[in-house]
């Protein structure tokens, strides 16, 4: 039988993969619906069994014992280290600086990393009304690290986004800094290409490759000239025990990986 | 003092048409049978403030119930947009006010202390506070950095169902506890729905559950199975099939109508709506008993 590697993955395996493997042992990670939720629960079952999942409805060491499909799934308390009030998880948890990772999403990301999540088009007369915020503008000030997994097209990466939902690094790494913010920012883009990372300026430039991609398709799916790291690595190929566990046992249904 | 009352009797005693309403829960315990009779009574011009507006409140917009919405995350969890809220945005039939999360459960926190404000740590970004006058910075008067500040919210009228209550409204309630607490010291009334009506004796058999005192409770329904589609932890499961037709429902006006007209409007009560359900429904949403260990309070 051929190996799973050698058989095709989809955008979002690699993606989901690629996360997980952005996580550390002992890490507590808040933890979004669909894509991070299946990072976080891979990295727990291989490199990082000490992982803590809270959720932002208020669940603590969440150990779900199926696919969770919303943000408050009963299965997140059953069997959950604790759950406590919204207001306790924004307070206690994020802003007194008890979370390390935060996973992000967005219909936009810029430049600078920074995030819309709330509308294309003016606010007053918005062209499309995406969600808002949610936790995620707290989570990007506050968690140590953020990372953020979207797929690599360009109307997703502008130059600008048309509202800052959620901080990256502004308009320069120096302006968060000078805000002295207590998280470090965002510190990878993983997408369907590559990974991008900040560079001095807060500047997201390519500095990973997937196998089998090039930088040119990452420039051409991306609104701003993408610049480069001096050199471009390539990301480790997935492995059978990866997919293995992302398929047969985290969404054997594939709800999130196609 | 009982006040044991019908979810009907209940909503047309303490609402008012122009009231501001926040029916409690994240994701948990979302009072839909209470949403449903609201709509049954032709309340008009509401403002609906919930964190996540969820589809009750989709439901309630679609009826002409709301003037405005207020909210923090606006979307169909795990689905994709609430429709009809994101249309009459776009449109522009609808006012709104939003904050993020924090921002929102900071303002009922305030109100429930009876505060006029509380702050909170700057984000970096600023565009949602420009957008949003009600959010304002203000300097640390210890000589800190300036804090984001949110004024109180105090509703008209809390909703909020539980797993169990006695008569008097002293009510437990576990699993996802969102914000339930905060909305309903906040508001200046609270209507209680429950899944159970138990003796007071089994609420004083375990104080510490207890997260709604009776005090701040003015009606107290017994509304079994109130939350379809949301769910109430341990006693039936979130039906996520009908979140996702609610997406395809809330596709057209028709279809809205006339799932309003089936399931609101020709419908007296949730035991009728349960009924209708059918029995597939409610048995594909029942949940294995999994028991915590009891504690030992002590005989004092």
């Amino acid at each position: 039988m051929k190996p799973l590697s050698e058989l095709n993955y989809s955008p979002a395996e690699l993606m989901i993969i690629n996360a997980s493997r952005l996580l550390r042992d002992g890490d507590v990670v808040f933890v979004g619906v669909g894509q991070p939720n299946l990072a976080c629960n891979l990295a727990k079952r291989t490199h990082a069994p000490n992982l803590v999942m809270i959720y932002e409805a208020g669940v603590i060491g969440a150990e779900p014992g199926r696919l969770p499909l919303s943000i408050g799934d009963p299965t997140l308390v059953s069997g959950a280290l604790s759950v406590v009030s919204m207001y306790d998880i924004f307070t206690n948890y994020l802003q007194r600086g008890n979370v390390d990772v935060g996973f992000m999403g967005g219909a936009q990301i810029d430049k600078y990393g920074n995030i819309n999540a709330t509308v294309i088009g003016d606010y007053a007369h918005p062209k499309v009304r995406l969600p808002g915020s949610g936790g995620s503008q707290e989570i990007a000030a506050w968690a140590s690290r953020c990372y953020i997994m979207a797929p690599h097209q360009k109307r997703r990466f502008p130059q600008k986004v048309d509202f800052m939902t959620s901080a990256g690094f502004l308009n320069g790494r120096k302006e968060r800094t000078d805000i002295e913010m207590r998280g470090e920012g965002i510190l990878a883009v993983v997408t369907d290409i590559g990974i991008l990372e900040p560079d001095k300026s807060g500047e997201m430039i390519l500095t990973q490759l997937h196998p089998g991609k090039t930088y040119q398709d990452a420039k051409d799916n991306t609104g701003w000239k993408l610049k480069s790291s001096e050199k471009v690595s390539s990301t480790n190929q997935l492995t059978d025990k990866e997919l293995d566990i992302l398929r047969r046992e985290l969404d054997p249904t594939g709800t999130y990986l196609n | 003092m009982t006040k044991l009352t019908s979810l009907s009797d209940a909503i047309s005693t303490h609402i008012e048409d122009g009231d501001l309403i926040y029916a409690a829960g994240f994701t948990h315990l979302i009072p839909f049978a209470a949403g449903h009779e609201i709509i049954r009574q032709n309340f008009r011009n509401l403002v609906l403030a919930r964190a996540t507006p969820d589809l009750i409140y989709d439901q309630m917009v679609a009826a002409g119930c709301a003037r405005k919405v207020i909210w923090s995350y606006m979307g169909n969890p795990g689905v994709g947009s609430l429709r009809i809220i994101r249309g009459a945005v776009e449109r522009g039939d609808l006012e709104w006010e939003e904050y993020s999360h924090y921002g929102m459960i900071t303002r009922l926190q305030a109100g429930a202390s009876g505060l006029p404000f509380l702050p909170m740590n700057q984000v970096g970004v600023q565009d949602l506070e420009q957008v949003n006058p009600l959010i304002k910075r203000i300097p640390d008067p210890y000589g800190g950095k300036d804090v984001i500040v949110v004024p109180a919210l105090n509703p008209d009228v809390a909703i909020v169902h539980v797993q169990r209550a006695d008569e008097n409204g002293n009510a437990h309630l576990w699993g996802i506890i969102g914000e339930q607490k905060e909305a309903a010291f906040a508001a200046k009334k609270v209507i209680l729905t429950a899944e159970e009506i138990v003796d007071e004796s089994v609420i004083r058999s375990d104080p510490n559950r207890t997260i709604i005192p009776d005090i701040i409770v003015d009606a107290v329904c017994h509304v079994p199975f109130a939350c379809h589609p949301s769910y109430a932890q341990g006693y039936y499961d979130r039906d996520n099939e009908f979140y996702l037709e609610w997406d395809k429902v809330s596709a057209s006006a028709d279809a809205v109508n006339a799932w309003l007209e089936k399931w609101v409007f020709r419908i007296n009560d949730r035991s009728e709506y349960e009924r209708n359900l059918g029995e597939a429904t409610i048995n594909r949403l029942k949940v294995k008993p999994l028991m915590s260990k009891s504690i030992n309070y002590g005989d004092y």
